[in-house]
């Protein structure tokens, strides 16, 4: 950036290249490549033990990479990690607050930590965001599941962070708390606060901007989310009609289709090859009872396949 | 399936636990470690009959009858005449630093008067803030004295051998007249009973936050290692004192034992104490994986600190090498403050020798803890 004000890309938040984590002789996160712009919702996806949350540890300095470089907020990622500290908001995937604190202790706590001003008055709101106002001597320990999370998204935001790092928030929440829940990352997200978010739910994966997609360590796909299923290449055609369960399982079988997925009434059948595939369903096109028609791939499908095609590296 | 006594379970059970007790390395060490290198240790170090104690020689004589005695004493092994002073004070400033155990002096026309008969005096002063490691002596002390001058009585004075005594030993027991073992043991079991809470508070300090995975969320908030240390250690100051307090009230309302010295100074000296043993835990703390390696690297120190500090046994009866493994040790320190301020009334110049190590500890331990303090979850 220049001092006369040209007009150049913002700096992204996070700016890494060549992050790996080596343990013993595995390469946890190999040659991790990440560029996530200013308030932007970043979506981490990935199976279990695929990496996510290391990477996420290394960008705010809770591991130290084996190698890679690059910065956070402006900040070098492997030096500065204490600046990062004090602008990032990390919820760690298990709970990690201190269930012997009450909720009122533990965030008074955390402001302490972060020596923020009006600290009462940020504990209080955060208490009624929470709506946790009324139950604020109680032990955090002895909170549900869903409200830990609650708790945990609220006690890391209290610094209002430039920066969310949030490792499967959603893990074991219900449905209405999880739609509560996105709806706060988009609030946040409009006022200009940048989140990477891990999950492994797929369907989450439509909520975010963008999409890292990573296996055994390695991104495998990255991009806004909009463009994954089509940077895949996957063909997919929607069928419904009566017999799905046995037409399924013949379908599987069949050269030329990679993947057949029920979505409520219908199933969803895809591969890679166009032409193999309208080939493959060419069989059961003209069945009366059954109805075709060619649709788009979603994230689901170009989720499965990214995983078929690692699956050999998995050692 | 069974539903009453099982074999089988207890067997699941029992391999469970054998694979779990092989995969904790360190509790596997402890194990074998603890008895080998203990009872190497202290089976060496221990002595319970105390031998070569300092002490100080104060000769006004110089007759071939003091020297003959001097060196009876120097024989007998019992004691080393490591200083001759030249003056009683010099020889009891010594005492109250807690470097010499016994002051002999052997007045003037002492060899004269042993010839005429006429029973001179000889001054023995024992330090008997520990009437173990004087008792020895002491008991020994007319046996050796006789057997000494013997040598001499030949020719002209072998009548004196078949006589009464030749001499009369004056013994004055210093700072614990009556030999009352309480005074000794409550001063050293207050140093004890503070190494053994204190370390163990702070010895869970970071194992814990692991264990309980809250570790990660200290990490992730910008605190220094030296404001965890600091934020960690200082609340348990005031859990120190208060078991001073009570150890020392008891110890007044109980046995009596007297306070000589100053307060204020035996707060200063207790205050660097009870901040070793704190840090000396939250090292532990730093170095450990779990909670009960850390109780079992205190357990480690808390042997050596009872058996090779001067508590159970008499310090100056170790051999050398126990007495400077015994110096690195705090209690050791700690033990001689507190009775040279309860017992002798002595003041800071007397005790610099043994404040200056607990400052050093404090400097070394504080620096090992922040360069071992894991600030990542590696």
């Amino acid at each position: 950036m220049t001092a006369q004000g040209v007009q150049t890309e913002p700096q992204p938040v996070i700016d890494v290249r060549g992050m790996t984590k080596i343990y013993g002789t595995r390469k946890v996160v190999d040659n991790f490549d990440l560029r996530v712009p200013k308030g932007a919702v970043y979506g981490f996806l990935g199976p279990n033990g695929s990496g996510k949350t290391t990477t996420l540890r290394m960008i705010c300095g809770l591991l130290k990479p084996e190698d890679g470089a690059g910065t956070c907020l402006g900040w070098d990622v492997i030096t500065q990690s204490d600046k990062i500290k004090t602008q990032v908001g990390y919820m760690t995937q298990r709970f990690s607050l201190w269930e012997d604190l009450t909720i009122g202790e533990n965030l008074h706590f955390v402001a302490r930590m972060y020596g923020l001003d009006n600290r009462a008055e940020r504990v209080t709101t955060a208490l009624d965001s929470l709506g946790l106002s009324e139950r604020k001597n109680q032990l955090a320990g002895t909170l549900s599941g869903g409200w830990k999370q609650r708790l945990a998204l609220s006690a890391c935001m209290l610094h209002d962070p430039k920066l969310l790092l949030l490792d499967e928030p959603t893990a074991g929440v219900d449905p209405k708390a999880r739609r509560e829940f996105w709806e706060t990352i988009h609030e946040l997200s409009d006022q200009g606060v940048t989140i990477l978010v891990s999950t492994h739910y797929m369907d989450e994966a439509v909520q975010c901007d963008f999409i890292a997609y990573i296996a055994y360590g390695k991104k495998l796909i990255d991009g806004p989310s909009d463009t994954i299923a089509s940077q895949i290449g996957l063909t997919t055609w929607k069928v419904e009609g009566t017999g799905l369960g046995v037409l399924s399982k013949a379908l599987k079988s069949t050269p030329g289709i990679e993947q057949v997925a029920r979505f409520g009434t219908s199933l969803h059948v895809s591969g890679p090859d166009k032409k193999a595939l309208k080939a493959a369903i060419a069989p059961w096109r003209n069945t009366a009872d059954l109805h075709w028609t060619q649709t788009t791939s979603g994230l689901e499908e170009a989720f499965i396949h990214l995983m078929k095609e690692v699956k050999d590296n998995f050692a | 399936m069974k539903t009453g006594f099982s074999l089988a379970r207890i067997g699941a059970i029992l391999i469970k636990e054998f694979i779990q007790m092989r995969r904790d390395r360190m509790t596997f060490a402890m194990m074998i470690g603890i008895p080998v290198l203990q009872l190497i240790l202290f089976s060496y170090a221990i002595n319970s009959d105390p031998r070569h104690l300092p002490s100080a020689i104060i000769d006004r004589d110089h007759s071939a009858f003091s020297r003959s005695v001097v060196t009876a004493f120097a024989n007998s092994t019992f004691v080393d005449f490591t200083i001759a002073p030249d003056s009683p004070e010099e020889a009891e400033a010594a005492m109250a630093a807690g470097k010499i155990n016994f002051i002999f002096e052997i007045p003037e026309n002492f060899g004269r008067d042993i010839a005429r008969g006429t029973r001179p005096q000889m001054l023995v002063i024992a330090d008997a803030t520990d009437p173990s490691a004087s008792s020895g002596a002491l008991a020994a002390a007319g046996e050796i004295i006789n057997t000494g001058l013997a040598r001499e009585f030949t020719g002209a004075l072998a009548g004196l051998a078949a006589g009464p005594p030749p001499i009369e030993v004056v013994l004055q027991r210093r700072y614990n007249p009556a030999g009352i073992t309480q005074y000794n043991i409550i001063p050293g079991l207050l140093g004890i009973i503070l190494t053994m809470t204190m370390t163990l508070m702070t010895a869970v300090a970071l194992t814990r936050e692991t264990e309980r995975g809250t570790m990660e969320n200290l990490l992730a908030m910008p605190a220094r290692p030296v404001e965890v240390m600091i934020g960690k250690v200082a609340p348990y100051v005031l859990v120190g004192y208060i078991q001073i307090i009570v150890v020392l009230n008891a110890g007044r309302i109980l046995f009596d034992i007297p306070f000589e010295g100053s307060k204020i100074l035996f707060l200063w000296v207790s205050t660097l104490y009870i901040l070793v043993n704190l840090l000396i835990g939250f090292l532990f703390s730093t170095v450990a994986r779990t909670q009960m390696q850390a109780m079992q690297m205190m357990v480690f120190l808390l042997l050596p600190q009872i058996l090779l500090s001067g508590f159970m046994f008499p310090f100056r009866g170790m051999p050398l090498w126990a007495q400077w493994l015994g110096e690195i040790l705090p209690a050791t320190h700690y033990m001689r403050l507190v009775r040279g301020i309860m017992l002798k009334g002595s003041d800071r110049a007397d005790l610099l020798a043994d404040i200056w190590p607990l400052l050093a500890l404090i400097a070394v331990v504080s620096i090992l803890a922040m360069v071992r303090y894991r600030r990542t979850l590696d």
